[in-house]
C-alpha cells in the first residue's frame, strides 16, 4: 500500500465582490484509483477499473463547479450552501470538516446548509452514486483556501507583517509579536470590491488535523431533541395536509369519482379533485385526509401490469437472457443463476412535498436527490420557465434512491394548481409500497470454468426488468459522453443508459482469465415504477459473483479467504481482505448450523471486505415474534473498508453499519410480491426490512488508513459486499446454495394483504391497548 | 366541534377537533408539536412513539377522544423536563454514541428506549438482549447496533 507523495499543486479560485469575504472555486482534477499461490490468469481491466461511474459523475460536474462559494461571516463563522441533499449519509458533517480543515476554523463554526435548486449547476446537484465527496472535495477546499488566503493578505496589510510570518489557529490570525485578528473582523475588512481570479495552494494532507479524525454529526442534537426539520415540519402558510386516493393496480388512472361532493363535505376536508395519478384530498389534518381517501368511490382505468405477477416476469427474464460462450474444452465448470426479487427503496419518512402554485410561479419544499431535474419537470408540467420554479431542498428522512424522482412533487403541483391553494402532500405508508418505486426483479447468471489452479474464464449474464434512469443519469452521461470513454458509444434511450451504468459499475476484481459480463433488460422502463436501491446493479450482480467465487473455491478445494487472497488483482485489495479476515478471526471454529462467510468488492475508488457470521440453527430460525419474520440471524459483521482518503471515520463506520442492515434484510427477509398488477405488501409488518430481532449483536468496522490523497465514495459501498458475505455464510452454514433472494420469498405469505380499495387501510384505534410493547 | 383537554409536556392544552381524529394529527397538524414523526399510521413503525402517563404508546392509533383530561402525554420535546435537565440521560447517551443518521426515527427510538428501561427497572432487572430484540421501531438507516449500545449506556445513567 502506498500513500501518494504530498503535492502542492496550485488551484485557481475566485474572490467574489460581496460585503464580506466570499470565495469561489472551479474544479481541479480528480484522480482515479487503480486495480495474484494458485496460478491466476490476469484479466484485462474492465471499463469500470479504469473509468467508473464516479469519474463520469465527476467529469460531468466540472464545467460548472466554480459556482461553489464559501462565505466568511462577521461573527467569525463560515457558511456554505451544499448543492446536495443530506439524507443521513453525513455529508453536512464531512463538508463542515473539509471547510474547517482548510480554514483552520473549529468545525462548530462552519454552517453547512442545503442549496436550493440551481439550474446553472447543471449536474453538479445530483446526490447519487456515493459521489458527493468525490466530486466536491477539491472545489470546496479551493474556495475555503481562497477565503483564508484573502483574510491572511488582509491581516498582513493591517498588521504590517509579511504574510508568510502569519499563522492561523481556531479562526484567529496570529502575528509573531502576539497581535491577533479574528476571522470575523477580517471577513469584513477583506471583502473584495471586484470579483477576480486568484491562485491558491491547498493545505498538504500531512498537515490535516480535522479531516481523517472521527467527528460526531453536526446535526445530532437537533435529531435527538426532535428539532430537526423535515419537509412536513416546515410551516408554510395555507399549506394544508393533502393525500391521494390511488388506483388498485400499478399505474392505473382515475376514470370517474362518484361521490366527490359527499367527500368534500366530510369533517375538515377543504378540497377534492381528480389528478393524473388518483384523487387528491386536502384537509385540516392528515387523519381527516385518510378518512376522506377511504370514503372516495372511484372507477379506475387499468394499470400497466394488471395481468402480471412474479411468475410472468420470471419466465420473461429467463427467456431474455443473452447467450454465453461455450466453456473451454476439458475445463470444469461452475454454473449458477440467482433470482433477486423486487425490493422497495422506501425510506422511513414517506414521500413528501409542499407546493404553492401561483399564476406567475411555484414554490416547492421537498427532499430531492436531483432538484434540477425536478425543477425542469415541474416547469414542463405547469407551463412555467425554470426561473418561475423555486425549489427548496429540505433534509430527508432517508433517500436510498427513492428521492431521485419527482413523483410526489409533480402530484403536489398538480393538486395545488387544481385547488388554487398551497398543499402539504404526504404519501401513506401503503402508497410507499404499492404505488412507490421498486428495484427491479432480475436474474444474475454466472458461469466460470477452471482447470488445475487457474480460473480460465468468468461470464456473467444479468437480466433485469428495466430500471428507470431518466432522473438525471441521462444528463451526466450525455455530458460525459462528449469527453469521457463513453464517447465511443453514443447514448440513445434508457437502454443505453443502463448499459453505461452497468459497464461503469460492474467489475470482477479477480484474475479470472477471460472476463465477460453483460446486462439485458426486459420491458420498457416506464412499465413498472422502477428505480434503484442503494448500490444500483451491484446490489445483486456482485452477490452472484461472490457466491460463484465461493463455489469455485469449494470446487478447487481452497478456503474462501485463501482463494480470494490468491486471485485478487492487487495488494491494496489483499490488504483490505486481510484486515477484515484478521479482525473477524476468519476460520475460527464455529458450531454446527453456524458459519462465517467472506466477500470482497471494489467500487467508488475504494475497496471493501466483509466477514459475516450467521446462526441458522433451528432454535434461532424458529424464534417467535408477533407479525415478524425471524429466520437465520446474522450475529456478527466485520467490515474493512479502504475509501482512499477517509474524511470522517465515524461517519464512514455509520454508513457501513447501516448498509449492513440493508444487506441483511435483502438476503434474508425483505421483498415485494407482485400479484395481478399490484404489490401485496402495504406496511413495515409485511415488508420485512431488518428489525432489532434481525440485527447482529456485534458490528465492527475498520476504516483503513489513507491510501490516496482523494476521498472515495462511502454511502452505497457496504451493500454488495455485506449481502455477499451474508449469502456466503448462509450457504456454508446450511450447506445449500440458495437460488433466489431473499430466501423467504417463496414461503407461504406470513401476512394478510390489505385490500387494494380503498388504497389506504384503516387507522387502528386500539393504540392504548398495546402500550409498553 | 368537541373540545378535548389533556396535559402535554407538562402544560394543560385544549383543542377543538372531532373525536375520531388520531392524536398524532392533533399533535402535529393542530398543536404544531413535530417531534413525533409519521412513518406508517398503522402502529407498526413506531416513529411517533411518545409516552402516556410514563408508558410508551403510539399516538397514530389513538383517537383523541380516548385521551382523558388527567392523562399526561409526553413527546420527545417534553422528555428532558421529566428529569429536570436540558437533556434526558438517554438523549445524552444517544449523542455520546453518535447514534442518529437521518434522524427521522430517533425521537421515537429514544422514547421507546426510555420506556423499555423504566419497565426493566420497575421489574428490578437490567436491560437484556431479549428486551432490545423486542423493540419494534424501524430505523431505515440501520442504526440498530448503536441504538443497542446507547440504550445500555443510557440505562446506567437513568
Amino acid at each position: 500500500m502506498t500513500v501518494m507523495e504530498p503535492t502542492r499543486r496550485r488551484f485557481i479560485a475566485y474572490l467574489v465582490a460581496a460585503p464580506t469575504v466570499v470565495a469561489a472555486a472551479r474544479w481541479a482534477d480528480a484522480s482515479t484509483g487503480g486495480g495474484t499461490a494458485p496460478s491466476p490468469i490476469p484479466s484485462a481491466p474492465g471499463a469500470a477499473d479504469t473509468y467508473d461511474l464516479n469519474d463520469l459523475l465527476t467529469d460531468s460536474a466540472k464545467p460548472t463547479a466554480n459556482m461553489i462559494t464559501v462565505t466568511m461571516n462577521k461573527d467569525g463563522t463560515a457558511s456554505f450552501a451544499l448543492p446536495r441533499v443530506e439524507s443521513g449519509q453525513g455529508i453536512t458533517t464531512s463538508t463542515a470538516m473539509i471547510i474547517a480543515e482548510e480554514l483552520d476554523l473549529p468545525v462548530g463554526k462552519v454552517r453547512v446548509t442545503l442549496a436550493d435548486a440551481r439550474p446553472e449547476l447543471m449536474m453538479n446537484q445530483f446526490t447519487a452514486g456515493s459521489n458527493t465527496t468525490i466530486s466536491t472535495y477539491t472545489p470546496i477546499r479551493s474556495a475555503a483556501a481562497a477565503a483564508k488566503q484573502q483574510m491572511l493578505l488582509t491581516a498582513a496589510d493591517e498588521l504590517g507583517v509579511p504574510v508568510h510570518r502569519l499563522t492561523t489557529h481556531d479562526g484567529v490570525v496570529h502575528a509573531p509579536d502576539g497581535r491577533t485578528m479574528s476571522y470575523g473582523v477580517l471577513a469584513e475588512k477583506g471583502a473584495a470590491t471586484t470579483s477576480r481570479e486568484i491562485d491558491v495552494t491547498l493545505k498538504p494532507v500531512a498537515q490535516f488535523k480535522v479531516v481523517g479524525q472521527p467527528h460526531r454529526r453536526v446535526d445530532a442534537l437537533e435529531a435527538v431533541t426532535g428539532r430537526k426539520k423535515y419537509t412536513l415540519d416546515h410551516d408554510v402558510p395555507g399549506a394544508l395536509p393533502t393525500m391521494i386516493c390511488r388506483p388498485p393496480t400499478i399505474q392505473g388512472t382515475p376514470k370517474k369519482v362518484h361521490n366527490l361532493a359527499t367527500v368534500k363535505g366530510m369533517p375538515g376536508i377543504t378540497d377534492v379533485a381528480m389528478i393524473s395519478n388518483g384523487v387528491a384530498v386536502r384537509g385540516q389534518t392528515f387523519g381527516q385526509c385518510i378518512e376522506a381517501v377511504r370514503a372516495l368511490k372511484v372507477t379506475w382505468n387499468p394499470g400497466t401490469v394488471d395481468k402480471d405477477s412474479d411468475q410472468t416476469f420470471l419466465a420473461e427474464l429467463k427467456a431474455a437472457e443473452l447467450p454465453m460462450a461455450p466453456p473451454p474444452p476439458g475445463a470444469s465448470v461452475v454454473d449458477e443463476a440467482f433470482t433477486f426479487y423486487w425490493k422497495s427503496n422506501t425510506a422511513l419518512e414517506p414521500q413528501t412535498a409542499i407546493a404553492d402554485v401561483r399564476k406567475d410561479g411555484v414554490t416547492i419544499w421537498s427532499s430531492l436527490q436531483a432538484p434540477i431535474f425536478t425543477q425542469k419537470q415541474v416547469a414542463d408540467l405547469l407551463g412555467f420557465s425554470t426561473d418561475q420554479v423555486k425549489v427548496h431542498v429540505t433534509n430527508s428522512g432517508g433517500a436510498f434512491g427513492r428521492r431521485m424522482f419527482s413523483d410526489v412533487v409533480l402530484e403536489a403541483c398538480e393538486a395545488s394548481k387544481k385547488f388554487g391553494k398551497p398543499v402539504k402532500l404526504m404519501w401513506h405508508r401503503t402508497d410507499e409500497f404499492r404505488a412507490g418505486r421498486m428495484h427491479p426483479m432480475c436474474i444474475s447468471h454466472v458461469r466460470a470454468s477452471y482447470s488445475g489452479g487457474s480460473v480460465l474464464n468468468f461470464e456473467q449474464r444479468h437480466t433485469s426488468v428495466a430500471t428507470d434512469w431518466s432522473m438525471g443519469f441521462g444528463e451526466p452521461i450525455t455530458a460525459g459522453g462528449a469527453s469521457g470513454p463513453v464517447a465511443q458509444s453514443p447514448i440513445h434511450g434508457n437502454y443505453n443508459y443502463s448499459q453505461t451504468v452497468w459497464n461503469l459499475t460492474v467489475n470482477v476484481p479477480y484474475n479470472f482469465g477471460q472476463v465477460d459480463h453483460a446486462i439485458q433488460e426486459i420491458r420498457d422502463y416506464t412499465v413498472m415504477k422502477s428505480g434503484s436501491v442503494r448500490n444500483l446493479y451491484n446490489a445483486d450482480a456482485a452477490v452472484a459473483r461472490e457466491l460463484v467465487v465461493d463455489q469455485l473455491a469449494k470446487a478447487m478445494k481452497i478456503d474462501p479467504y485463501a482463494f480470494r487472497d490468491a486471485f485478487l488483482k492487487d495488494d491494496a485489495s489483499r490488504s483490505v481482505l486481510k484486515a477484515a479476515a484478521k479482525a473477524a478471526k476468519w476460520g475460527r471454529s464455529m458450531r454446527p448450523g453456524t458459519a462465517q462467510g467472506i466477500a470482497f468488492h471494489s467500487e467508488y475508488h475504494g475497496r471493501i471486505a466483509c466477514v459475516a457470521e450467521i446462526d441458522a440453527r433451528p432454535s434461532t430460525i424458529n424464534r417467535k415474534k408477533r407479525q415478524a419474520v425471524t429466520g437465520p440471524r446474522v450475529t456478527r459483521i466485520t467490515i474493512a473498508v479502504d475509501v482512499g482518503l477517509p474524511i470522517n471515520p465515524k461517519g464512514i463506520q455509520a454508513q457501513m453499519m447501516g448498509g449492513a442492515m440493508d444487506a441483511i434484510g435483502q438476503i434474508l427477509t425483505e421483498s415485494l410480491h407482485l400479484k395481478d398488477g399490484y404489490f401485496l405488501e402495504g406496511s413495515w409488518d409485511d415488508y420485512y426490512y431488518t428489525r432489532q430481532w434481525n440485527a447482529p449483536f456485534d458490528v465492527n468496522v475498520i476504516v483503513m488508513p489513507a491510501t490516496s490523497e482523494s476521498p472515495g465514495g462511502v454511502g452505497e459501498f457496504p451493500i454488495a459486499v455485506t449481502k455477499s458475505a451474508v449469502a456466503c455464510a448462509l450457504t456454508r452454514a446450511t450447506d445449500k446454495l440458495p437460488s433466489y433472494f431473499p430466501i423467504n420469498h417463496l414461503d407461504p405469505l406470513p401476512f394478510e394483504p390489505f385490500p387494494t380499495e380503498p388504497s389506504i387501510p384503516p387507522s387502528p384505534n386500539d393504540g392504548l391497548h398495546r402500550k409498553g410493547e | 366541534m368537541p373540545r378535548h383537554t389533556f396535559k402535554l409536556n407538562g402544560k394543560r392544552v385544549h383543542v377543538n377537533v372531532p373525536n375520531d381524529v388520531h392524536l398524532l394529527w392533533v399533535l402535529r397538524d393542530v398543536l404544531g408539536v413535530n417531534g413525533p414523526k409519521y412513518g406508517c399510521g398503522l402502529d407498526v413503525c413506531k416513529a411517533c412513539t411518545s409516552h402516556i402517563n410514563g408508558k410508551a404508546f403510539n399516538p397514530c392509533c389513538v383517537p383523541v377522544s380516548k385521551i382523558s383530561a388527567d392523562d399526561e402525554i409526553t413527546t420527545i420535546e417534553g422528555l428532558p423536563d421529566t428529569v429536570g435537565k436540558d437533556l434526558h440521560p438517554m438523549q445524552e447517551a444517544w449523542l455520546e454514541m453518535d447514534v442518529a443518521q437521518c434522524g427521522y426515527c430517533q425521537p421515537g427510538q429514544i422514547m421507546a428506549a426510555v420506556a423499555k428501561v423504566k419497565e426493566a427497572k420497575a421489574a428490578g432487572r437490567e436491560i437484556t438482549d431479549a428486551d432490545l430484540d423486542d423493540i419494534r421501531n424501524i430505523c431505515r438507516c440501520g442504526t440498530y447496533h448503536r441504538i443497542r449500545e446507547a440504550i445500555q449506556a443510557g440505562a446506567k445513567a437513568m
